[in-house]
């Protein structure tokens, strides 16, 4: 177990290390450099000089790359080329805001999506099972920008029950957010819910066709029974995973989800910077992205391995 | 992990081959019907969209902005003054277009690349799918904006990025399908005639897992719209005066409360082709025995 876990942490590492260097890299490809490609045509004289000066563009690549990366470990991300700050506080006063929107997202979705997992996966096939399976279809299909446009239009443009766009600052107190925040999570924990249901469906289901789950039936346990000893714990597990992975994976989404609401999060910041052509910007919010999705991968898969006896208890394969 | 647990296509009997039974078992589910129907109609409506309207979906006027729907304008004029109706309709040309290449592209390099990797196994393969895991563990936004943010948006800019990146999800599927093949007999036996890597691959493996990689192909399809929808929206895909939903959901949005069809039409039309192609996918995997229900969309 422990030899699982370590290796688990050993991969983790690696694709730290891997995804920091695809990010940095892909931007080294570029012709020119950041500074260049920040100030476009106007890219000359004692600005660029000033600007290759602080971003340390003269030092070789690798020794950057160390830089960049120690650095980020110690909070400290480099210096934003259009607001002229240090990136960490803008991501600081950012950072707590699509914390808010995806905790609130992920109070409501997954249990929502366990709730209604299960029961679409115990009546497999079921009318119920064909409605709820058709709705995460939908939620899961259909892009966000469609759903938070369409919810926008019914409750806050038609029946004005929430303000359409966010136009408090991104320093504003909780409590003046909250009203803002009230769509954005709609949308995220309708996205959020269908994804973890689908997966807690799938796996209910398999759980369900399988030999131990029969035996349990041909001996008579009751249903009930059945159910929370049986069932439930197996299909938990792999849920656990999903909705670990499931959480990071819709930062994607985020981004999108606070464009629409022009809500003052990290994803909002990251659109900017790519409209600001803000390099140092885009990479350090994708670095940050990357390693909130690694850790939560890590993190569940060291869950499952603690969960799961079979993986407990497994001997090594390799 | 050992070859066996590996175990992407159940040999389940019910299974058919065939164009045309393939196509009566899609249809003969109501999702399959439905989603084939859908994306038909927005194909057959994408290319005769000329045919279907009088007006031009790029040119702006300037004596019918933001109007209702009436009979001349029957999903109502956009904020330049161009029909909507028109513009929904020619909507999904660009998105169709680059997505379609965009999978041409990625089915064939994260085929090959997989079914390379499967048949070759080995310590090479071992460290190529660490590589493909790391890559798969960037979120897919994230990374496309990446991208974007460095080479540039544009429509067919973005062709080799979504390209590229979807094909390392379609590795791992074919990857799968290929070490599962290349453990049976027939493979062994064309080894052991002496037969080449790219004979055993292209003759023995690869029509073997075509129907996977069909399957895979059209669900990437899917995702590849939403990906590529969600890039137009952000101002990365389709330049203006292109018409293209994603485009014009995002250039209407700020009017919703004044002209709310310019924004609805495109999100509804939008919604029937990926949901469409979504449930195509799905009955053309369960017609041909390809089991894709526990993978996450990337």
């Amino acid at each position: 177990m422990l030899r699982t876990i370590l290796r688990r942490f050993g991969f983790a590492a690696f694709t730290i290390v891997f995804v920091s260097g695809v990010v940095f890299v892909s931007v080294e490809a570029l012709p020119g450099d950041v500074c260049t490609a920040f100030f476009q045509r106007y890219a000359q004289g004692p600005r660029l000089e000033r600007c290759i000066e602080e971003q340390g563009l003269k030092n070789p690549a690798i020794e950057r790359y160390a830089l960049w990366i120690s650095g980020a470990f110690q909070g400290d991300l480099g210096t934003s080329l259009k607001k002229r700050r240090p990136i960490s506080d803008l991501l600081a006063e950012r950072f707590r805001n699509t914390v808010l929107l995806a905790s609130a997202a992920a109070a409501i979705g997954i249990p929502l999506a366990l709730v209604f997992g299960f029961w679409a996966g115990v009546r497999r096939d079921k009318p119920a099972d064909l409605v709820v399976s058709t709705v995460a279809m939908l939620a899961m299909t259909i892009p966000e920008f469609v759903t938070a446009s369409v919810l926008m239009f019914v409750f806050a443009i038609s029946l004005n029950w929430f303000p359409a766009v966010t136009i408090v600052p991104p320093t504003a107190s909780i409590a003046d957010l909250l009203p803002n925040i009230i769509l954005p999570v709609v949308v995220l924990a309708f996205v959020m819910t269908a994804h973890i249901l689908r997966m807690t469906r799938a796996s209910v289901i398999e759980v369900m066709t399988s030999d131990f789950i029969q035996m349990a039936r041909l001996k008579g346990v009751p249903p009930r029974q059945l159910f929370w000893r049986h069932l439930a714990p197996s299909a938990l597990i792999p849920a656990v995973n999903v909705i670990a992975l499931t959480i990071a994976w819709l930062l994607g989404g985020v981004v999108i989800i606070e464009q629409v609401f022009n809500y003052p999060g990290v994803g909002n910041l990251m659109l900017q910077a790519i409209y600001d052509r803000d390099l140092p910007l885009v990479q350090a919010i994708a670095l940050i992205f990357a390693m909130i999705y690694i850790v939560a991968n890590l993190l569940a898969d060291i869950a499952m391995v603690i969960l799961d006896p079979r993986i407990r208890t497994a001997k090594e394969t390799r | 992990m050992t070859i066996a647990s590996v175990n992407v296509r159940p040999r389940s009997g019910s299974a058919v081959s065939g164009f045309w039974p393939v196509l009566r078992r899609m249809v003969s589910r109501p999702s399959g019907a439905i989603g084939l129907g859908l994306t038909l109609f927005n194909v057959v409506v994408a290319i005769a969209a000329p045919l279907l309207t009088s007006y031009d979906p790029a040119t702006p006027n300037a004596d019918t902005i933001n109007l209702a729907p009436s009979f001349e304008h029957w999903m109502g004029t956009d904020s330049l003054g161009r029909d909507v109706y028109t513009r929904v309709i020619y909507g999904g040309q660009l998105a169709m277009m680059v997505t379609a290449c965009a999978v041409a592209i990625a089915v064939t390099w994260g085929g090959l690349v997989g079914i390379l990797l499967g048949v070759i196994g080995g310590r090479t393969d071992e460290i190529a799918m660490r590589f493909v895991d790391a890559m798969l563990s960037i979120p897919w936004l994230l990374f496309l904006l990446l991208m974007v943010s460095i080479i540039g948006g544009g429509a067919w800019i973005v062709v080799p990025i979504l390209g590229f990146f979807y094909g390392i999800s379609i590795i791992r599927i074919s990857r799968a399908a290929a070490l599962q093949v290349s453990a049976r007999d027939f493979v062994t036996a064309a080894r052991a005639r002496g037969e080449s890597l790219w004979a055993v691959v292209t003759r023995e493996v690869f029509p073997n897992v075509a129907d996977i990689l069909l399957v895979e192909g059209a669900m990437q399809w899917s995702w590849m719209l939403l990906a590529f929808s969600s890039l137009s929206f952000l101002g990365f895909g389709a330049a203006p005066p292109t018409p293209d939903w994603g485009l014009m959901i995002a250039s209407e949005r700020s009017l919703l409360a004044i002209a709310p069809w310019s924004v609805l039409w495109p999100c509804f039309a939008l919604s029937t082709l990926i949901v469409g192609i979504n449930l195509t996918a799905d009955a053309l995997g369960k017609a041909l025995g390809v089991d894709r229900a526990r993978e996450k969309p990337t």
